[in-house]
């Protein structure tokens, strides 16, 4: 159960219009800017000590929350790291979304990096604000500063309980230099972290009062409705707009350009004074694009097809322990497999959007709903070839993202048009534009080698064959290379397994054209489906349960009390009823271990699934319900990506263009879910995405269990099931 | 341009249009209110749901033209507004929402299903929230708070009585 939050109803919890309206933000460094002021409105202005922690002298306390929030709830997650240490309490704080401005520093939400890389850097800066506010009272006091201490936004005297709030000592403590160890608090000492919390900034999401990207509304604004070529990358050869100009509302049609990180295609907007009219005029629009070979190449079953072929040569090592080969062939009992995931799109239910203005002097102020404001504001910068300074970002909440919305193409639209007119532009893609123009999670092909020894899984061999990320956009692959991010992800240093005889680990890079980009979980989907059938089809072959054989080959710890756990937790042992079947697979990403459980029963030509057990080992965390919740739609993405149609090209065209032909999991096909979460005081994980690899893999063993059928190729249709 | 009334939260609204704009635009874009979502245009995320005259509708698939001046347009800010509907108090409880984009459409179509069954089981949950899809999945806590805000009706009930 959770706790109950003593107010339920605090509208100015987020700020979501940011820190300009603030208006009182000074600079990094207080001293001197105190000094600009004048000294009857000084008081009331709130010091910057640092540059997340805000205090005014009325003791009202902001924090900078630099990770923007996609629904993973970084907005009360991450500034709660500061309050914590800072010692202050999360119901009196206004938390404000960051702007991108480097002196927030990394400020990208993705890789599930907020709470674990944030966890020492932002609870420092809590801590050496607390011990200056401490410094400044036992100053004022004239006791040691061991004799006081900090609690719920006052500083205490030890000995006789009088008090200062932070408000009373900010502007002393601003000229004390900042300490650069302090000290941090010990797990039994929280008071926020790793307690349940509720978030706060759920009221404004029940009321329809949240400011997403799409509601960003920005006086004197236009709409843009855009169409891109059928084909990803066709050049534009003409424009007919006689039609569109007839709509009223239409201003206007401009050829744009879709900025990719690594190319930039031709595509075309409609202004309008209304969204409705911009959308009418592209349909209006006639077009003709240069196909430039495109419908050839754009295509998933080519694409795999020279996946196969290169399966059949050797590949880059990155890692291999003693020669898998050779004992390969010697072996008595071995399997010799390829399993198959698809190009998969993030579908957030909302679509694409940006709104930017550029005006007269240059300079750009951008709304939308973004993961990256720093990593934005430089690239805006670069695109339009004016300073950072130049650059305003408001992130607005995200509609969902799971990746999609750190790619930049949609806000570059927006300050490519508003460049062109002066005044503010609004881009909104349609559920077409979002699923026909990618990028897409990469197709990968893994090709799988084992083999047993005395009922053991002794040797094991994963090869990665596809496209790269690093390589197809960001060009950082040579082709010489294995994939060092596939590489770490795949190691026998994360997924822990120890195969006595043999190990080996390598890549083929596949090229493609059709654009790909990370994905929630980025290639830790790919590699789990792969490497986790595989150990149950292994397991089966060596004559062991599937649980009991990944035992037999981890000696971590922590994998084995995850696995341990999910067989307490499933009743894993006790057997099922005649007609179902358990599917388990375990993986680790982003520095967390998930284990999940799947029950299926036979129905009809397929099967229907009934349950999801998953376990999650994310060492320590902010918030349990936080955790839990993130893993739960995890599960539901999870099977998602396992049952539903992966993209599709047909000469060139993505075959899909909206939920009716690219479905995502409905409430009527969602099994019962439980997650539970392995309580320690190991560094925190990532939470965000570690749930999602172990699903699909889960669900094709308890398809194997429930059945016999073994499916070794995503998508699977569930209700209609063939060997 | 044409001109039409609208009752949208008991409030008529004089709207200057085109005939075929769908309502999800109007409202959001003509009149203001911004709670309600788009995520498909087609009928098939549920995320532009509302109610007309109490019923579940998608609001992309209604033109404006087709919508009597007296019917009762109600919009995810017009169920709570003095205070929150059991329904978001549920949410609130379960802690539904995750980005929170999909929920309104959620949350007016969980409030219909239980006008018209006040004690749903599953099978009703699910036909009434098929509709509405949910890519961050709180599918899970949907099933759990519909329960949760029905039993609160059934308090309310019992001790009015
Ligand atoms: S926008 Fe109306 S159902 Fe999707
Ligand atoms: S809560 Fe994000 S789409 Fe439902």
């Amino acid at each position: 159960m959770l706790a109950e939050s003593p107010k339920t109803n605090r509208r100015d919890f987020i700020k979501t219009s940011g820190l300009a309206t603030l208006g009182l933000l000074i600079g990094l460094d207080a001293k001197a800017n105190l000094l600009n002021l004048s000294s009857d409105n000084a008081a009331a202005l709130p010091v910057e000590i640092n540059p997340f922690i805000l205090i005014g002298a009325d003791n009202t306390i902001t924090i900078i929350n630099p990770r923007p929030c996609m629904g993973q709830g970084t907005i009360q997650s991450v500034p709660a790291m500061i309050a914590e240490e800072l010692e202050v309490d999360m119901e009196n704080v206004t938390i404000i979304q960051s702007d991108g401005k480097s002196k927030y520093g990394a400020q990208t939400s993705g890789n599930s990096s907020s709470i674990r890389r944030l966890w020492l850097p932002l609870r420092k800066a809590g801590a050496a604000t607390k011990e200056m506010l401490i410094e400044a009272a036992s100053g004022k006091w004239s006791i040691a500063p061991t004799q006081c201490y900090a609690e719920n936004a006052k500083v205490f005297r030890k000995d006789n309980g009088q008090s200062f709030t932070y408000g009373e000592l900010v502007e002393a403590a601003s000229k004390l230099s900042v300490p650069q160890e302090p000290v941090l608090k010990q797990k039994n000492e929280f008071k926020i972290l790793g307690k349940p919390a509720k978030r706060f900034d759920l009221d404004d999401r029940v009321t329809g009062k949240a400011v997403y990207g799409l509601d960003i509304d920005v006086p004197g604004m236009v709409y843009a409705a855009i169409l891109h070529s059928p084909m990803i990358f066709g050049k534009l050869v003409s424009i007919d707009d006689s039609e569109v100009i007839k709509i009223p509302g239409v201003i206007k049609t401009i050829p744009c350009e879709r900025t990719m990180i690594y190319t930039t295609t031709d595509s075309v907007a409609v202004i309008a004074s209304n969204w409705w009219a911009a959308s009418k005029g592209r349909s209006a629009l006639k077009v003709a694009w240069d196909k430039n070979g495109l419908d050839t190449t754009l295509d998933n079953k080519e694409y795999m097809s020279r996946c196969y072929t290169a399966a059949k040569k050797d590949g880059i090592r990155f890692e291999e322990f003693n020669d898998f080969q050779s004992k390969f062939e010697t072996s008595q009992s071995k399997l010799d497999l390829t399993y198959e995931t698809p190009f998969l799109s993030h579908v957030p239910i909302e679509p694409e959007t940006a709104t930017a203005h550029v005006k007269e002097d240059g300079s750009v102020e951008i709304w939308a709903p973004l993961q990256g404001p720093g990593e934005t504001l430089e690239e805006i910068a670069r695109y339009l070839n004016i300073s950072t300074e130049k650059v305003k970002i408001h992130v607005a909440l995200m509609g969902g993202s799971f990746g999609r919305k750190a790619y930049m193409d949609f806000i570059k639209e927006a300050c490519f048009l508003s460049n062109k007119l002066k005044i503010p532009v609004k881009v909104i893609w349609t559920r077409d534009d979002d699923i026909r123009q990618g990028p897409y999670r990469p197709a990968l092909l893994s090709h799988m080698q084992g083999f047993v020894e005395d009922g053991k899984i002794k040797g094991f061999h994963h090869h990665m064959i596809g496209e790269s990320i690093l390589g197809q956009v960001f060009k950082g692959l040579a082709d010489d290379k294995a994939d060092p991010w596939i590489g770490e992800e795949s190691s026998p240093n994360n997924n822990k397994y120890i195969f006595t005889e043999a190990h080996k680990v390598s890549w083929t890079n596949v090229k493609t054209v059709i654009p790909i980009m990370w994905w929630r979980s980025v290639n830790a989907s790919n590699i789990g489906w792969g490497q986790e059938c595989f150990i149950d089809e292994l397991a089966h072959l060596a004559g062991k349960d599937p649980l009991q054989a990944r035992l037999d080959i981890l000696e971590d710890e922590r994998f084995r009390k995850v696995l341990a756990t999910l067989a307490e937790k499933t009743n894993y042992h006790q057997k099922l009823p005649q007609g179902s079947g358990r599917g388990i697979a375990i993986t680790r990403a982003f520095g967390t271990i998930v284990a999940c459980c799947i029950t299926a029963t036979k129905s009809g030509n397929g099967v229907k699934l009934d349950s999801v057990v998953s376990v999650i080992d994310c060492g320590i965390y902010v918030n349990a319900d936080t955790v839990k919740a993130q893993t739960e739609g995890n599960i539901i993405m999870g099977i998602t990506a396992a049952i539903k149609p992966g993209i599709v090209f047909n000469k060139g065209v993505c075959a899909q263009n909206n939920y009716n032909n690219y479905p995502i999991l409905r409430i009527n096909e969602t099994p019962k879910i439980e997650v539970y979460i392995i309580e320690n005081a190991e560094a925190p994980g990532g939470v965000g995405e570690a749930g999602l690899p172990p699903v699909a893999p889960a669900l094709g063993n308890a398809i194997f269990a429930t059945t016999g059928i073994r499916k070794r190729n995503l998508p699977i249709d569930i209700t209609n099931l063939t060997a | 341009m044409p001109k039409y009334i609208l009752t949208i939260n008991k409030k008529q609204h004089r709207i200057e249009a085109d005939s075929d704009v769908p309502l999800v635009w109007v409202l959001r874009d003509y009149v203001g209110l911004k709670g309600t979502k788009f995520g498909c245009g087609i009928a098939s995320c549920g995320a532009c749901t509302i109610h007309l005259n109490g019923n579940p509708v998608r609001s992309c698939q209604l033109k404006i033209s087709t919508v009597p001046a007296t019917a009762q347009i109600t919009t995810i800010e017009g169920i709570g507004e003095q205070v929150l509907h059991n329904v978001q108090q549920a949410w609130l409880e379960l802690q539904v929402p995750q980005c929170g984009y999909c929920q309104s459409g959620q949350i007016m179509s969980a409030v219909a299903l239980l006008r018209k069954k006040p004690n749903p089981i599953d099978k009703d949950i699910d036909t009434a929230m098929a509709g509405n899809l949910c890519r961050c999945g709180t599918y899970e806590r949907i099933r759990q708070a519909i329960y949760r805000a029905a039993k609160m009706e059934a308090e309310v009930v019992t001790r009015d009585k």
